[in-house]
């Protein structure tokens, strides 16, 4: 090769990786954009809302917006509830699940056998099917308007995290139990004493994935909770957007209050989220 | 264990035998809860549903038996027709869609630069938000005339569709949005594209197979089972497919009391239909039979799939 082609293939390189970088950037901003949006709505006064051309950083970031929501509505109270229907589903999955997904990778019986497909078949069903018949059940109880309906279901093992539970629990060496067995340990302290530390990243990968699917729920809380007083997030949104249809300011404020926590935990647990999941959700 | 002598043997068997017992009742013992959750809330449920499906029942008055009448007014309703048919445009075109561009940002966090793990950060965060979150922070986005897409449209000069208003430009819409926050399936994508041998592609390459061919001979067929599983969990989500239109509804066309459809209900999906029998009216057995139809067909749809697909999936990957 001489040096005329070589200096040509570096330039090809170099007006190549431009049009990468330039391209990788431009898309960043594309989908960032809304998230910034949303901010940058959120600290505009209300006339500043319609103003051409767009302002991105407000000159005088409002950011009494803020304090206006919880003034508004019971923002505070909103956030207090959530977190009680998304912590006790947390305890509640991390608790039940390890058990089944031990009797069914690591207890030799013949049940094994039967419920692990059944589990997988109960992913299957739309949740609308269950939903009709479990509301009227729940408010013959007369648990319309509490938390029981949206946290027991938690404490019986949802089918997707035992899946995942259980595909971990495989790739953990036999050997383990059976010398723990050997030893004349008890099951009981088998899992939680032994197996349960070694699932640590599975575990916090479903601790991560109910925590977010019961702080975003609204279809739940939506139908289980009518008092305002009881009211999650999702669903105070719900009706703060009915009652301050025009005041997007006050409303980006509210959603970014929602959204502020997920992003935490996402940076906190990136891993879990980036490598954890694509590892465990894979096929069978 | 070879035991040689008859008399150990039995012994053991005896012994293996009550081993036996002992796991059952342990295995039993640490699967009861989901045995117990299993019945309470899905077995029984399930033939509540059946049997609520084939009856009149506001909750007030006690169900009454009227045999397969709601599912004959099944399907002469047109509201019923009208969500139906606004899913399925979910399912044949939305999915498509979401998932061929969940592959296309695969392949880019797939590329080799320097600060990757920001761009697959800022390429993930929005799936991070929760749906009702991006789909009200989507409606002040798409605003037709405050929106930031449509200033940037008129930037260029152009002028952009009226989003939320146009029954044309709603599913687009939702769609669109569901490709900003598809983030999750591309990371799942990105860790099959990763777990390719790369020595398949140096071979093709001395070929001479180009970078399409690749893509199409190699690529595709090593990464086929992955496809078909989100292909399968999506068609079941786009048919549950509630909680962004839901809230799209509150804003747009005429939403009063009633969970609305949307412009000229253009966002009526099965489920808020669904949604709508149930707890805006009450009507508990219409909706059920709406239920137990959208079972069966989530059913048959997942078995077609899955047999179609099967045939084009290449389980040969170690």
């Amino acid at each position: 090769m001489n040096k005329n082609t070589n200096t040509l293939a570096v330039a090809k390189n170099v007006s190549g990786s431009i049009i990468k970088y330039a391209f990788l950037i431009g898309l960043s901003c594309i989908f960032i954009m809304p998230l910034v949006w949303m901010v940058s709505t959120s600290l505009k006064p209300n006339q500043g809302l319609f103003v051409f051309p767009i302002e991105w950083i407000p000159k005088e970031p409002q950011w009494h917006n803020y304090s206006r929501v919880f003034e508004r509505v019971d923002f505070a109270g909103y956030i207090k509830n959530t977190l009680i229907t998304s912590l006790t589903p947390v305890v509640g999955t991390l608790l039940v699940t390890p058990m089944v997904a031990y009797s069914i990778s690591m207890v030799p019986w013949k049940g094994a056998k039967i419920i692990f497909p059944i589990i997988l078949a109960t992913m299957m069903i739309p949740g609308q099917v269950t939903q009709i018949p479990m509301y009227i059940t729940w408010s013959k109880l007369g648990f319309i308007n509490t938390y029981v309906p949206l946290i027991l279901p938690y404490f019986v093992g949802t089918p997707y995290y035992i899946y995942l539970m259980r595909q971990f629990m495989k790739s953990l060496p036999n050997s383990l139990v059976e010398a723990a067995r050997i030893d004349g340990a008890g099951d009981v302290r088998i899992l939680f004493q032994i197996i349960y530390p070694l699932c640590r990243p599975v575990l916090t990968t479903i601790g991560v994935l109910v925590f977010i699917a019961c702080w975003n729920d609204l279809n739940g809380p939506l139908i289980y909770l009518q008092d305002s007083s009881k009211y999650t997030i999702a669903v105070g949104l719900k009706s703060f957007m009915l009652s301050a249809k025009t005041d997007w300011e006050l409303l980006m404020a509210a959603n970014t209050i929602f959204t502020l926590p997920l992003i935490i935990i996402f940076f906190l647990a990136q891993k879990q989220f980036l490598g954890g999941i694509s590892t465990t959700s894979g096929l069978k | 264990m070879p035991e040689n002598t008859l008399a150990p043997n039995l012994a053991h068997n005896k012994k293996t035998s009550r081993q036996q017992k002992r796991f059952f009742w342990i295995g039993l013992a640490f699967a009861s809860p989901w045995i117990i959750g299993f019945l309470l809330f899905k077995v029984y449920p399930i033939c509540s549903a059946i049997y609520f499906s084939f009856t009149k029942y506001n909750m007030f008055k006690p169900p009454e038996w009227i045999g397969l009448d709601n599912y004959k007014e099944l399907f002469t309703d047109p509201y019923v027709k009208k969500s139906f048919a606004n899913t399925t445009y979910m399912v044949i075109v939305g999915l498509p869609i979401s998932l061929s561009f969940a592959m296309v940002m695969a392949m880019i966090m797939n590329l080799r630069a320097k600060g990757m793990p920001l761009f697959r950060t800022i390429l993930y965060l929005p799936s991070v938000v929760p749906s009702m979150a991006s789909a009200l922070l989507f409606l002040w986005v798409m605003n037709s005339r405050y929106g930031i897409v449509n200033n940037m449209i008129s930037f260029i000069g152009l002028k952009g569709p009226s989003w939320l208003n146009d029954p044309d430009w709603t599913k687009p819409t939702l769609i669109i949005m569901g490709c900003w926050g598809c983030g999750g399936t591309a990371v799942i994508f990105l860790a099959a594209l990763k777990s390719v041998p790369t020595h398949l592609y140096e071979a093709a390459r001395l070929d001479g197979a180009g970078k399409w061919r690749q893509f199409w001979t190699i690529t595709i067929p090593m990464i086929s089972p992955t496809i078909q599983f989100q292909f399968i969990m999506g068609i079941n989500s786009m048919f549950q497919y509630f909680t962004q239109a839901f809230v799209f509804n509150m804003f747009t066309g005429s939403a009063g009391q009633v969970t609305g459809g949307g412009p000229a209900n253009s966002m009526l999906f099965y489920s808020i239909n669904l949604y709508r029998e149930a707890f805006d009216y009450l009507n508990m057995g219409y909706a059920s039979a709406l239920a137990m139809v959208l079972f069966i067909i989530i059913l048959v749809v997942t078995f077609v799939a899955m047999r179609v697909s099967d045939r084009m999936v290449n389980y040969d990957v170690e």
